[in-house]
């Protein structure tokens, strides 16, 4: 039916164009024999195959576009005959002859031209007649085609300023009377269109009426262009009577569109001196027409103009933009209770935009346009609205895209109560933009109040906003989160040590509540920036603000004991332990022993409690160690104590070959270069001793096991030991001693059983190097090594 | 250029010539044959002069019993053909009865005739002016020739010439008003005016403007009317719309109108109306007649 509707159509519209190139033929004929007479009469049943109403607009227009070239050469053909002696007036009056009205009013229009284009008459005569005279067709495409016909032929014949057409009797004002009144009739026929036809067939109408806006938004075009229209007039004339038409023809898609147009084709100037007027018509449209696009584009472009040059910024503020577009887009949303929500955060964040781009100054500008955003929002759910929740994120990215910094931001204090509205996934879409941002900027954010307000807006990377079960969740997504929440908080630094701790403890309330799944991202960077505080604490004077002095390392061992603590219940024991041990270190650094010892104290505890995993231990042991190590703050007491426990956990590891390596890891606890008190050889060599025990068991429960013996690795790791106490003049490491080791390892080396480890093999053969280069060597180490045969 | 009526072969030529026949207008006539001939034009109260020559055939000898020409106003109804009502004739004797040898010239006048009605050519009915020359003769026919020509009477603008306005319309259907700017329109006049839309709640496919024609001959039982649509004029396309309001332009020079005739000696009447004709889209069509009054205007070109 359909399929068939479209072929009559090519069929109807074939015939036309048949019939008008008939016609147009014997109309040339006549041109070319300068006969008037019939000339009038072929063209106009050349255009009466305009009179056609089966054709779709589009097809319309196909027909209209080829009677429009036929019509300029009769319009050359006109020129000549005046030119010849005929007179334009009689030519007006001959044309009006025709019976039917359509040909008539074009060949009107046609001749029109030329009786202007004559000077015989004002032009402003000329024009008001022909759109007075087009009045006679009241049919929606015919009279569209027609006046649109009309303005293309009288463009430039306007009795504009400057023009030649201008005189003392035509002035500007015929020219925007003329072009207005052929704005007025053609939106009209153009809104009645809509009521033509069958109600079934409205979509298609729709369509229709579309194609045909730019016929419409044509004549406002031709307004914008008339270079005589001045801001007075504009406003006192042009735009009132243009928002008249647009808000009384009451039609939704015509009110869109000359909205739209008004916008676009005259000068942002205009638009700003005359506000009032055009917002006022915004609360008039019909409640579905898509205000908040226009409005959008219009503040957009208020905004570009505010960008172009600074010069243009007092206008803004003389006309107090702002506040009107603002009261402007309240009533909108008042006269428009139906507006989506999506269209109500679309406009509020279009205004910021503006605002943002003009008054960069006015934060509170920003901050008002949030709070009615909130208003507006309040009283309903978290948004389920997909676009809308994106539209937010564009409003809430909006501040900092422009200020490019969160500082200013966060003095805005509706910002975390719009972000209230979004549901958890887009709330940390947003706090993610916002730490990149922060990243990206490079954001110094020095107060403990920033800090809260910036931490109230992340919440959503911090803790589980709401109960609901999120397993869906991708691991690396949440990975990435926290490890950006972890790099802001790296970020977070004041120079004053009293507002650093007070940072501190703001990001450790925030973090706290974070959950098992967030601590150990969140934890170790608090950690670290805490243990940076006290790192500069230290280095600076001795209370150097007086006695009063609150922040002290103390105090923020304190904290960081309770922070670490936490991690430790997650459980997270491996992490917590890492970072008693760097606290440690720092409280040692301090030279704070019971702080230190405490610290160690738990991460002892730790070690037996939590850490079960016999790899775990491993690394964690050797981290006891390796910290135990470096601690110079320590009493005899309490480092014996400490040590004594640690050589026990060595002893304790489940595997033979760790408990050696971390045995005579052990041997360094007794040893410390730099520490005179430390240095105790007998206990270095018992401890090595001990590993080669331990060495020695491996090797044959590996034989006993798989009936070959184990590498002699550990037999050279405990090698180099032994070499290291000797150089480092350890009593107890004999030459004996060692040369009973190498003896060892090379029988080891050459038995049946062992079996082949290059590794091994070419760890013993550089080692044994190394001593051969070390006697070479001479001096006083050469010297020690003399004796040892290799 | 004239040439001999009658089935004879006539003893002479007659020619019949006005004194400034070179210098008056002349206008286009409408022959029985169909054929087109120019002849001259007069108004009323004009003299009408000029000269008669007869030229015997052959330099034949004519006899005649005497000369004279006529001038007679005629108005024939076509129902009644071939019957002519004489309403003005006046005679000049030309020559005494005699012999014609050789050609010769009559001059003749009638002075300031007085010629009320003009030169017409309906559809029932004719109304016509002639000059003719009888030479009479005895026992043989008389030899007779006509010429014909054509008068037009000018009227001064009238002095009173109102506005034709009224509202007109069918119950909750449609309400219109419209205005013709004058009451009484010259043959070359425009119509102006405008249709105002005040209801419209049928679908209105578009609206003509109609110049009808009405001319009735005869009287009593014997009356017939003839209609006819002279001009169609389309105003409109499509549907306005409550509130619209619709120009009218309408140039009548166009159209082969005459003047108004009232009740020309009794004898017939041509009447003009204006016809509104608004046609739906079912073609229905709703009209409102007003008649109009034309008058001729004494050209000025």
């Amino acid at each position: 039916m359909i399929a068939d509707g479209v072929e009559d159509e090519e069929k109807w519209l074939a015939a036309g164009i048949a019939g008008l190139q008939q016609n147009a033929f014997y109309m040339h004929r006549a041109l070319d024999s300068n006969n008037l007479r019939d000339a009038l009469k072929y063209s106009a049943q050349m255009l009466s195959e305009l009179r056609t109403s089966r054709l779709s607009p589009h097809k319309y227009y196909e027909l209209y576009m080829r009677a429009f070239d036929e019509l300029r050469k009769l319009e050359m053909f006109f020129k000549e005959e005046t030119r010849r002696g005929c007179s334009i007036v009689d030519l007006y009056e001959l044309v009006q002859h025709a019976g039917n009205i359509l040909p008539r009013l074009y060949l009107l229009c046609t001749v029109g031209s030329v009786y202007i284009k004559s000077k015989e008459a004002p032009a402003k005569d000329v024009l008001k007649d022909l759109v007075e005279m087009c009045r006679g067709i009241q049919h929606p495409v015919r009279g569209l085609f027609l006046r649109s016909y009309l303005a293309q032929v009288s463009r430039d014949k306007l009795p504009d300023i400057g023009s030649e057409y201008e005189g003392d009797a035509d002035t500007v004002v015929d020219a925007v009377e003329f072009v207005l009144q052929n704005f007025t009739e053609m939106n009209k026929l153009w809104v009645r269109m809509q009521h033509q036809g069958p109600a079934r067939e409205k979509e298609k109408r729709e369509k229709e009426r579309s194609e045909l806006r730019d016929l419409v938004g044509k004549n406002l075009h031709v307004l914008s262009q008339i270079e005589g229209i001045d801001l007075d007039m504009y406003k006192e004339t042009v735009l009132p009577r243009v928002l008249e038409q647009v808000v009384n023809c009451k039609d939704e898609i015509a009110q869109y569109y000359l909205m739209d147009c008004i916008i676009q084709v005259f000068p942002d100037e205009y638009h700003l001196q005359t506000l009032d007027v055009l917002l006022g018509a915004f609360p008039q449209l019909q409640p579905t027409v898509d205000i908040k696009t226009v409005l959008s584009r219009l503040m957009e472009r208020l905004s570009n103009y505010a960008a172009s040059s600074a010069d243009v910024l007092p206008e803004f503020l003389q006309v107090e933009a702002f506040s009107k577009l603002n009261n402007a887009i309240g009533k909108v949303i008042e006269a428009q209770p139906d507006m989506p929500i999506l269209g109500v955060i679309t406009l509020y964040s279009s205004l910021l935009t503006f605002t943002l781009h003009v008054h960069p100054d006015r934060l509170d500008y920003a901050d008002q346009v949030l709070g009615a955003c909130v208003k507006k929002l309040s009283g309903k759910e978290k948004l389920e609205d997909k676009k809308a929740t994106k539209q937010i994120v564009a409003l809430l990215s909006a501040p900092l895209d422009k200020y490019n910094d969160i500082v200013t931001a966060l003095k805005l204090s509706n910002y975390p109560r719009v972000m209230e509205y979004l549901d958890s996934e887009t709330n940390k879409v947003m706090a993610t933009v916002i730490i990149q941002s922060i990243m990206k900027n490079k954001t110094r954010i020095s107060t403990a109040d920033r800090v809260e307000a910036l931490f109230e807006l992340i919440k959503g990377l911090i803790k589980d906003l709401d109960d609901a079960f999120h397993d869906e969740v991708d691991e690396d997504d949440f990975k990435e989160e926290q490890n950006s929440v972890a790099r802001l908080i790296q970020l977070l630094h004041s120079d004053d040590p009293e507002e650093m701790f007070k940072i501190i403890c703001t990001v450790r309330k925030h973090i706290l509540g974070g959950g098992p799944k967030r601590l150990p991202f969140t934890v170790p960077p608090l950690v670290f920036s805490s243990l940076k505080l006290v790192r500069q604490l230290q280095g600076q004077e001795e209370n150097p603000f007086g006695e009063e002095e609150s922040t002290t390392p103390k105090k923020i061992f304190q904290v960081l004991n309770q922070t670490v603590e936490t991690l430790s219940n997650i459980p997270a024991p491996e992490l917590a332990l890492q970072l008693f041990l760097q606290c440690a270190e720092a409280a040692n650094d301090c030279d704070l022993e019971p702080v230190a010892y405490e610290f160690f104290t738990q991460a002892y505890i730790l070690y037996e409690e939590e850490i079960s995993d016999s790899r775990a231990q491993v690394t964690a042991i050797h981290l006891i160690i390796g910290t135990l190590q470096r601690m110079h703050v320590f009493g005899v007491e309490n480092r014996d104590t400490l040590t004594h426990k640690a050589t026990g956990y060595s002893a304790k590891l489940l595997k033979k070959p760790d408990q050696c390596r971390a045995v005579y890891a052990c041997s360094h606890l007794f040893w410390v270069d730099d520490q005179d008190n430390v240095k105790d050889g007998e206990r270095v060599l018992l401890c090595l001793k001990r590993a080669l025990r331990i060495a020695n068991a491996a090797q044959q429960m590996s034989n006993a096991a798989r009936g070959s013996a184990g590498s002699v690795t550990l037999f050279v790791e405990i090698l180099n030991k032994y070499l290291y106490f000797f150089e480092k003049g350890n009593p107890q490491i004999t030459v004996a001693a060692i040369q009973s080791l190498i003896e060892l390892i090379t029988t080891e080396m050459h038995s049946d059983s062992s079996t082949l480890d290059p590794a091994a093999d070419a760890f013993f053969a550089s080692t044994l190097r190394y001593m051969e280069f070390q006697k070479q060597k001479g001096g006083a180490i050469g010297e020690k090594y003399e004796p040892i045969k290799v | 250029m004239n040439y001999l009526v009658g089935a004879f072969k006539p003893p002479c030529n007659i020619f019949i010539s006005f004194a400034d026949g070179r210098s008056r207008k002349q206008v286009p006539l409408k022959k029985e044959n169909g054929k087109t001939v120019m002849v001259a034009l007069f108004q009323s109260q004009e003299s009408i002069v000029g000269e008669v020559v007869i030229e015997p055939v052959h330099r034949k000898k004519v006899e005649h019993n005497g000369v004279k020409i006529e001038l007679l106003g005629q108005i024939e109804l076509y129902f009644d053909r071939g019957n002519f009502y004489d309403f003005t004739s006046l005679v000049r004797e030309l020559d005494i009865p005699g012999e014609l040898y050789e050609r010769k010239t009559y001059p003749f006048e009638f002075s300031t005739v007085e010629m009320p009605y003009e030169s017409y050519n309906g559809v029932n009915v004719r109304l016509r002016y002639i000059l003719k020359v009888t030479i009479s003769r005895n026992y043989v026919g008389n030899i007779v020739e006509y010429q014909e020509f054509v008068v037009r009477n000018y009227t001064p603008p009238p002095s009173i010439n109102n506005i034709i306005k009224m509202e007109v319309g069918i119950e909750d259907c449609l309400h219109i008003e419209f205005e013709y700017s004058k009451s009484k329109y010259h043959l070359k006049d425009v119509i102006i005016g405008k249709i105002y839309f005040l209801l419209v709640r049928i679908k209105l496919k578009n609206m003509d403007l109609e110049i009808r024609y009405r001319e009735s001959t005869g009287s009593g039982p014997n009356t017939y009317v003839e209609t006819e649509t002279l001009a169609k004029f389309e105003l409109m396309d499509g549907a306005p719309v409550r509130g619209e309001s619709i120009p009218i332009r309408l140039f009548l020079s166009p159209y082969e109108l005459t003047p108004t005739y009232q009740n020309i000696n009794n004898k017939f009447s041509v009447k003009y109306y204006l016809n509104l004709v608004l046609v739906d889209e079912e073609d229905r069509r709703y009209f409102k007649q007003q008649e109009i009054t034309m008058y001729r205007l004494l050209e000025t070109s």
